[in-house]
C-alpha cells in the first residue's frame, strides 16, 4: 500500500470510528437530562432509573470517545504535518476552544456519573446540562475546523505561505454554519434512532414495560425532531457547496456534463471512464432548483473542471445517495411517529403498534449509516485537496515510511475495542428493569 | 514579556498539571499491578475510587498541551510529530488501552482488564518521558522546516529512556503519596506509605541517572541545569521539597507530604523548561522562531484566559466533590 493511501486510510478509519462515539457523546446527555428532568418534575422513579441506566451505558462510550479523540488530535500531526504546519496558526483557534469545551464536558461528566449521591439533585441535573452543552459545543468547534478545510478563509496566500492571518475570519468561514448545523442535528437524530430502536426491540418482548415506553418516547422526541429538521440543514449545506465547491457538488450528483435546468439523480452508478452516470432516475430541473433555487440555473459538470481536481466520483455519488436515502427514511418515520402520537396521545396507545415498533427497530442504524456516508461524501468529495484549492493532500502527508503498519495496528485495535464495547453494551441492555429499581441512588458507575 | 513566552509558559503549566493530576492516575495503575498481600483487593478498590471520577478531566491537560502546541507553534508540532512518529504512536496505543480498560473493568469483573489497565499505565508514562527526553536531547535536527535526523535517532537512545523511567517513577511516587491521603488511617494507609517511600528512592536514583546520561545525551539542557545562577537555587528548592516529602512521609504527615511531592515534581519540570528555554525543540526551533503570527497568539491567550475562568471553578468543584475528606 502506498504511504499516502495508508495515511488516508488510517485517518478515515480513525474518524469513522470516533464519530460514532462523538455523536453519542453529544446526544446521550440530552436524553439523560430529559429523563432526569422528568423525574424531578413527576417524582416517578422510572425516569430516575432511566437516566441512571442511560448514564451507565454512556460512560463506556464516553471513555472510548475520549481516547479515540485524543488519538485524532495527535494524528493531525502524525499523518499530516504539512497541513498542521501550514494551518495550525489559522485554524488552531477552534481546536483550542474545543479543548476547553471537552474539559468542561469531562469535569461535569465526572460529577454526573459519580455524583448521584454526592451532589444535590438540581446540581446533578445542572452537571448533566453542562455535559450536554459542552459536548455539543466541542462537536461544533471541530466541525468548524473541518468546514474551513472546505471553504478556507482568513488568510492570503503569498509564495505558498499564509499571510494576513485572521483566525476569527477563518472560524467564520462560509461552510461553518451549515456544516455545524447538519452535524449537530445528525448526532441527535442518529443517537435518538439507535436508542429508540433498542427500546422498541425490548418493548416488543415486554409490551407493558413502562421503563421502555418512557425511554422510547424520549428517544423518539429527540431523534424525531432532529430527523424532521435535518433535510432543511442539508439543503442549506448543499447550496453552500454549490457556491464554494462546485466540483464537489458535481461529484455528489455524478454530474459530468454542464447543463442548464439540470436534473437531480436518484441512484445511478457513475462511470468515470465513459463520463456518465447510468441507471439513475432523473428528475428534471430539480438539481438546478436545489442548488441555486432556479429551475433554469446552469449546473457546471465535472467535465468543465480540470481532471486533476476531480474527487473520486463513484464513491462520493453513491455515499451521497445512501446518506440522502437514510435521511429521508428517518424523516418519514419521524412524521409517522408524530402522527401516531397526535392521534393516540390521550389513551397512551401511540406505541401499541407492531408495525410501528418494527419500523423503529429496522431504522435504528440508519442515522449512523447516514453519518458515516455523509462524512465520506464531505471528505472524499474534497479530494484531492486537504485544504480546498490551497493544499493537496499529497503535499501534507508525513515523510514517514511504512505507514501501513500504524494503519493496520489502529485498525486491529479499534476492531477489538468495537467488539468489546458492543458485547458489554448488549449485556447492559439485556437486563431490563421493570419498575423503579429498589435503591435508585445506588447507581455508582465506577469500581 | 513576549506573547510567545507567556503562551509557552501556559503550555508548561498545563504539562505540569498533567503530570500532577493525570500522572498520578498512571501511577495508580502502577500500584494496581503491584497490589499484593491480604489487602490487594482493598488497594485496588481505593485506586479505582480515586481515579474514577477525575481521570477523564485530568487527561484533558494533555490535549490542552497539544492544542496550544499546534496553534501557537505549528512548525514545532509538525517537527515533533514527524521525528517522534513512532513513540507518539505507541503512546497513543497506551492511552487508548489505559482509558478503555479502566472503564471496561467497571462492567466486567474479569481481572484481565485490570491487567491491561495497569500494564498500559506503566508503558505510557515511559513513552511520554521518552518523547520529552528526545525533544530535550538536541538530536532532532531541522532544515528548512523538514526533519533531517530520521525517525529513530532522536529517541532510540539511553537518555530518552532514562527520562522515561524517571517519569514513571515520579508518577508512581505521586500516586502513592496522594493515596496515603485518600486511604482511611490504618493498614491500607501504611501500604501506600511504604510504596511512596520506595518510589521516592527510585525517583532519586533515576534523577541521578538522567543527570549523568544528560552529559552526552542532552548536553545543552544539562549545561542549563548545572551552570546557571538560577539553576542552583532551583536545585536547592527541589532538594528541600524532596527531603521534605521523605520526612513528612516518615512522620506520617500525609497532607504535607502531598504538598511536598507535588512541589517537587513541579520544580523538576520547571527546571527542565527553564534549561531548555527559549528552545522548543533543541536546538533548531525556539519559541520565537516557531511562533504563530501575533494575532493568533493574542486570540489564543484571550481564549486561554476565558477558558481558565470557566475551567478552574469547575475543576475546583469536581475535586471538592470527590477529593474533600
Amino acid at each position: 500500500m502506498e504511504d499516502l493511501l495508508a495515511a488516508r486510510s488510517q485517518m478515515a478509519m480513525s474518524l469513522a470510528f470516533h464519530i460514532i462515539f462523538a455523536a453519542i457523546g453529544i446526544a446521550m446527555p440530552l436524553l439523560m437530562i430529559i429523563a432526569e428532568w422528568r423525574w424531578l418534575r413527576t417524582k416517578d422513579g422510572i425516569y430516575l432509573t432511566l437516566a441512571q441506566r442511560w448514564a451507565k451505558g454512556t460512560a463506556i462510550l464516553f471513555a472510548v470517545g475520549a481516547v479515540s479523540g485524543t488519538v485524532l488530535s495527535f494524528e493531525l500531526g502524525l499523518l499530516w504535518p504539512g497541513f498542521m504546519g501550514f494551518a495550525g496558526s489559522i485554524i488552531g483557534m477552534p481546536f483550542s476552544l474545543e479543548g476547553f469545551a471537552f474539559f468542561t464536558e469531562a469535569i461535569f461528566l465526572g460529577i454526573y456519573l459519580y455524583g448521584w449521591k454526592r451532589v444535590p439533585p438540581r446540581a446533578h441535573l445542572f452537571a448533566g446540562a453542562m455535559v450536554a452543552l459542552s459536548g455539543a459545543l466541542s462537536g461544533i468547534f471541530v466541525v468548524i475546523a473541518n468546514a474551513w478545510m472546505n471553504a478556507p478563509t482568513g488568510f492570503r496566500l503569498v509564495d505558498g505561505k499564509p499571510v494576513d492571518i485572521d483566525p476569527i475570519a477563518a472560524m467564520m468561514n462560509p461552510a461553518a454554519l451549515p456544516q455545524t448545523l447538519h452535524m449537530t442535528l445528525a448526532a441527535y437524530a442518529a443517537t435518538g434512532f439507535v436508542v429508540a430502536g433498542i427500546h422498541a426491540f425490548m418493548l416488543r418482548r415486554e409490551p407493558d414495560n413502562r421503563f421502555h415506553r418512557a425511554a422510547l418516547a424520549i428517544a423518539l422526541l429527540v431523534g424525531g425532531v432532529s430527523a424532521i429538521l435535518q433535510p432543511l440543514s442539508g439543503d442549506l449545506l448543499a447550496k453552500r457547496v454549490a457556491k464554494t465547491q462546485p466540483v464537489k457538488l458535481a461529484a455528489f450528483e455524478g454530474h459530468f456534463e454542464t447543463e442548464q435546468g439540470a436534473a437531480y439523480r436518484i441512484g445511478g452508478i457513475p462511470d468515470e471512464q465513459a463520463r456518465e452516470t447510468r441507471y439513475a432516475i432523473e428528475l428534471p430541473y430539480v438539481l438546478s432548483i436545489l442548488a441555486y433555487g432556479d429551475p433554469n440555473a446552469v449546473v457546471k459538470g465535472l467535465n468543465d473542471f480540470p481532471a486533476d481536481t476531480h474527487p473520486p466520483v463513484a464513491i462520493v455519488h453513491i455515499a451521497f445517495q445512501i446518506m440522502v436515502a437514510c435521511g429521508v427514511a428517518m424523516m418519514l418515520l419521524a412524521l409517522w411517529a408524530a402522527w401516531r402520537y397526535w392521534r393516540g396521545r390521550r389513551k397512551q396507545t401511540w406505541l401499541d403498534s407492531k408495525w410501528f415498533l418494527r419500523a423503529i427497530i429496522a431504522s435504528a442504524p440508519l442515522g449512523f449509516i447516514a453519518i458515516e456516508t455523509g462524512w465520506t461524501v464531505t471528505e472524499v468529495g474534497r479530494q484531492p485537496w486537504i485544504i480546498y484549492g490551497v493544499m493537496r493532500t499529497s503535499e501534507a502527508v508525513t515523510p514517514m515510511p511504512g505507514l501501513i503498519v500504524p494503519f493496520l495496528t489502529f485498525t486491529v485495535l479499534y476492531i477489538f475495542l468495537a467488539v468489546i464495547t458492543v458485547f458489554l453494551l448488549l449485556r447492559q441492555v439485556a437486563a431490563s428493569p421493570k419498575d423503579p429499581e429498589p435503591q435508585p441512588e445506588e447507581a455508582h458507575v465506577g469500581a | 514579556m513576549a506573547l510567545e513566552t507567556i503562551i509557552g509558559g501556559v503550555m508548561v503549566a498545563s504539562l505540569v498539571l498533567y503530570a500532577l493530576l493525570g500522572g498520578a492516575d498512571y501511577g495508580g495503575g502502577v500500584w494496581d499491578l503491584f497490589a499484593f498481600g491480604r489487602r490487594a483487593r482493598d488497594q485496588r478498590a481505593l485506586i479505582a475510587d480515586a481515579i474514577g471520577p477525575v481521570w477523564e478531566a485530568n487527561h484533558v491537560w494533555l490535549i490542552l498541551v497539544i492544542v496550544i502546541l499546534f496553534t501557537a507553534f505549528p512548525p514545532a508540532f509538525s517537527v515533533i510529530a514527524t521525528a517522534l512518529h513512532i513513540p507518539i504512536t505507541l503512546l497513543l496505543i497506551g492511552i487508548v488501552l489505559r482509558g478503555t480498560a479502566f472503564t471496561f473493568r467497571s462492567y466486567d469483573v474479569q481481572r484481565r482488564w485490570s491487567l491491561v489497565f495497569s500494564i498500559a499505565s506503566i508503558i505510557t508514562p515511559i513513552l511520554l518521558g521518552v518523547i520529552l527526553g528526545a525533544i530535550a536531547s538536541g538530536t532532532i535536527r531541522v532544515e528548512n522546516g523538514a526533519v533531517t535526523s530520521g525517525f529513530f535517532n532522536s529517541w532510540l537512545a539511553p537518555f530518552p529512556f532514562a527520562v522515561g523511567f524517571f517519569a514513571l517513577a515520579l508518577f508512581a511516587f505521586l500516586a502513592a503519596v496522594y493515596l496515603t491521603v485518600e486511604a482511611e488511617p490504618g493498614d491500607l494507609q501504611e501500604d501506600f506509605r511504604l510504596r511512596a517511600l520506595i518510589a521516592g528512592v527510585a525517583v532519586g536514583v533515576l534523577a541521578l541517572t538522567v543527570f549523568i546520561l544528560a552529559g552526552t545525551g542532552a548536553p545543552t539542557v544539562r549545561a542549563g541545569i548545572s551552570r546557571t545562577w538560577w539553576a542552583l537555587g532551583l536545585h536547592l528548592l527541589t532538594a528541600i521539597f524532596a527531603v521534605g516529602a521523605f520526612l513528612t512521609l516518615w512522620t506520617r504527615r500525609y497532607k504535607l507530604a502531598r504538598v511536598c511531592a507535588a512541589a517537587q515534581v513541579t520544580l523538576i519540570l520547571l527546571g527542565w523548561a527553564f534549561a531548555q528555554y527559549p528552545n522548543l525543540v533543541e536546538p533548531d526551533l525556539s519559541i520565537t522562531s516557531a511562533a504563530a503570527p501575533t494575532i493568533t497568539l493574542q486570540l489564543l491567550l484571550a481564549a486561554l484566559a476565558a477558558g481558565a475562568l470557566l475551567l478552574f471553578p469547575s475543576y475546583y468543584y469536581l475535586l471538592r466533590v470527590f477529593k474533600a475528606e
